[in-house]
């Protein structure tokens, strides 16, 4: 008996497609001979080059240099650009690999059948079976892509700058070069004092505003909603689209329009204000009433999300309950309290923690309300408003200091992600998904 | 006697509670209104209702030199049109991919979706920019789209499967043991039962290339090929001259379209909000 499987699979192991075409399948073994050619032409190419570039980063910075005796600036070896070619010279790899593995068992497969005496799959049958049984895989390869090339890439780069001293105002190409520093900036975000106090003191400020924006808006919601669907309330409709504007109008033109009607000198509150005879406050320059000002507009922002949310749920609780609760003589109180609240908190809970995580990167409020202003005397460019993410968006288009900045932000994910987490593995739609139906 | 007194105090102070918030509600965006209307440039008024009304901002903002209004409306239809399609389609595919199939990995890759949105979005902006300098895409409209995109499946997917898991799949067998391909299933059974959740998800997709002026701003690098968000942004800062009602005249046509798309879809709006976290 003819060993098929095992001279295919060392064909192809030589080089992609020349199994398949020993399987008698000669247009997929064409078309994968095509591109493992060319692949392997091109990493022979660029591999190389890639990895020297992502171990030294570069050896030598722009310079002056003698060109027929005139001194020229000479372009050298730009550190970031070398380390993103790399990476994406790196995952295709990985990609080519996975496809190498792929082609040498579909060959080996083949073969197996073929000893059994059964003829391979033909070009047809082979688009047929991906479509039909390889669904969802075949579905995802393009969304996956994407994400791949615009999502992951960046962030494994974001997260290697970490380790880097890529940073101003010394080390930034292409002037200079950068080199990897293991986890120093991670230790000198703990240990120099400068640092250490601008990270705790923004991280205090950043989890404080959390609790209390999700915890104002979301009982703000529930009041509101309550207000509206008591019995004797008229126009309920009318009143759920005048509560719904603020949520209707894009946080980009609220919240600068915000911005000046806070405005101390010349906005319409202290204007008011001052109409009635008082002094103005200072809503966006003082530190605290800067605070107390986000979490204000925020409730302004985000009570209506939360109001619909709730009364979406009010609808669905059963009204039998209330009967059977008028009937034992619960005051409207006792009613609230074991009836409307509980049902409430269990339907919205993972909506709650979401948007808890979503307040920690609440970048739109801050940034185009005070944008983190005003600003702490011995804090590293942040302000007294200044969250975790605004004031990583200072450091690394403002002030360039992109390596203290990805430490940061892994830092923030780092928290964000455990929460997010835990609460979806919680939800039904992850756990128990295939008991719904 | 005594319940009846009650009960009117008690609609009496909900009915007062309903109209302070209503007018907190309203008062922004009515305030931004009459200041467009206002004639002058200062954010200073006297009163609310402006004495006289002019409409010579929204003439400015469409004839002055230095803001071509015009044309970044239809370079931000253009951008928030072409990713809301391709971005739906993408949401889509992986949701219905990872609601109607049992693969391999499944689970993981449903975490890493997950977690990959949490990311702060504008850290990837430097290797984006980079990588897009390197594909020659920077200052084009492609680019915007083509990260829109490619981003959406990230938010959108969650939310999508949700609501797809909701559709009972006795319906996908039924049709498969009368001999339909999957795709036929997809086009003839999930796509119309998923309409509501098609069109919350094309407008949050549309409403996020609308609005954004971070990522724009750092790959748009003229002024013709600017989009609103980015031009209202630069109106804002520009302090040479500070325009309010300029600007207010901006922030209306900006908000317009959204803002009656939200009002109208507003049941929508809840379905999806629920849909993705819902707990039964």
């Amino acid at each position: 008996m003819r060993q098929h499987r095992i001279t295919a699979a060392v064909l192809s192991a030589i080089c992609m497609g020349l199994g398949q075409l020993y399987n008698r399948q000669w247009i997929k073994g064409v078309i994968l001979l095509i591109v493992g050619v060319f692949s392997l032409y091109y990493f022979i190419n660029n591999l190389g080059d890639a990895i020297w570039g992502m171990v030294t980063l570069g050896e030598q910075g722009s310079h002056l240099e003698k060109v027929n005796g005139l001194t020229q600036m000479v372009a050298g070896d730009h550190s970031i650009n070398l380390l993103i070619e790399g990476l994406i010279t790196l995952i295709m790899f990985a990609l080519f690999l996975i496809g190498y593995y792929a082609n040498i068992k579909n060959a080996y497969n083949a073969g197996k059948l073929r000893e059994k005496g059964v003829t391979p799959n033909n070009f047809r049958q082979t688009l047929y079976y991906i479509f039909e049984w390889k669904f969802a895989q075949s579905f995802l390869t393009l969304p996956a892509i994407g994400i791949l090339f615009f999502t992951v890439m960046p962030i494994i780069f974001m997260v290697l700058l970490a380790f880097t001293n890529y940073s101003a105002p010394n080390n930034l190409p292409p002037a200079n070069l950068v080199d990897w520093v293991g986890f120093k900036t991670f230790t000198n975000l703990v240990a120099l004092k400068s640092w250490s106090h601008t990270f705790f003191g923004v991280l205090t400020w950043t989890i404080i505003w959390a609790v209390l924006a999700t915890v104002t808006t979301y009982f703000g919601g529930v009041l509101v909603a309550l207000l509206i669907q008591q019995k004797g309330i008229r126009f309920k409709g009318v009143w759920r689209v005048i509560l719904i504007i603020p949520y209707a109008i894009p946080q980009l033109i609220s919240l600068l329009v915000m911005r000046n009607m806070f405005n101390g000198q010349f906005g319409p509150i202290n204007q008011y204000l001052r109409y009635f005879g008082l002094e103005g406050l200072p809503w966006l320059t003082d530190p605290v009433w800067a605070k107390v000002t986000v979490i204000v507009v925020n409730m302004w922002v985000g009570i209506p999300v939360s109001m619909l949310l709730v009364m979406s749920v009010l609808t669905t609780i059963p009204k039998d309950l209330y009967e059977a609760a008028d009937v034992d003589g619960a005051t409207g109180f006792q009613k609230f309290k074991i009836i409307t609240l509980p049902m409430i908190l269990f339907s919205t809970a993972p909506v709650l923690i979401t948007q808890f995580a979503g307040n920690i990167n609440n970048f739109n409020l801050i940034f185009l309300l005070t944008n983190g202003n005003p600003v702490v005397g011995d804090y590293q460019y942040a302000g007294a408003t200044d969250l975790l993410v605004t004031w990583l968006y200072k450091l690394t288009l403002d002030q360039q200091r992109y390596s203290m900045a990805s430490a940061i932000g892994i830092i923030i994910f780092m928290i964000i992600a455990t929460f997010s987490i835990y609460n979806y593995r919680r939800t039904r739609s992850f756990k128990e998904e295939d008991m719904i139906q | 006697m005594g319940i009846k007194m009650r009960n009117a105090i008690r609609l009496t102070a909900s009915y007062i509670t309903l109209v302070i918030i209503a007018i907190g509600c309203i008062y922004p965006a009515l305030w931004i209104v009459l200041a467009s209307f206002r004639p002058g440039k200062s954010l200073y008024s006297k009163s609310l209702i402006p004495e006289s009304f002019t409409l010579s901002h929204y003439k400015e903002l469409f004839m002055s030199q230095s803001f071509l209004f015009g044309t970044w409306y239809m370079n931000t239809l253009k951008i928030a049109v072409f990713s809301m399609i391709i971005g739906t389609i993408l949401v889509l595919l992986t949701s219905y991919a990872v609601s109607r199939f049992r693969f391999k990995g499944r689970q993981n890759a449903l975490s890493v979706i997950l977690v990959l949105g949490m990311f702060p979005g504008f850290m990837s902006m430097i290797a984006l920019y980079i990588l897009l300098n390197s594909l020659d895409l920077l200052n084009t409209h492609a680019a915007m789209i083509i990260v829109y995109a490619a981003g959406a499946p990230l938010g959108g997917t969650l939310i999508m499967k949700g609501f797809l898991d909701t559709i009972p799949r006795s319906l996908d067998e039924a049709a498969k043991i009368d001999g339909a391909t999957n795709f036929q299933i997809f086009r003839k059974i999930i796509l119309p039962l998923s309409k509501p959740m098609i069109t919350y998800m094309g407008l949050t997709l549309f409403v996020g290339p609308w609005v954004d002026f971070i990522f724009a701003r750092l790959v748009l690098r003229t002024k013709e090929n600017w989009t609103l968000a980015v031009g209202l942004w630069d109106l804002v800062n520009s302090t040479q001259d500070s325009n309010f009602t300029l600007f207010a005249a901006a922030s209306v046509l900006i908000a317009l379209p959204i803002t009656l798309l939200f009002v109208f879809l507003q049941r929508l709006l809840v379905d999806g909000m629920t849909a993705g976290a819902s707990k039964g």
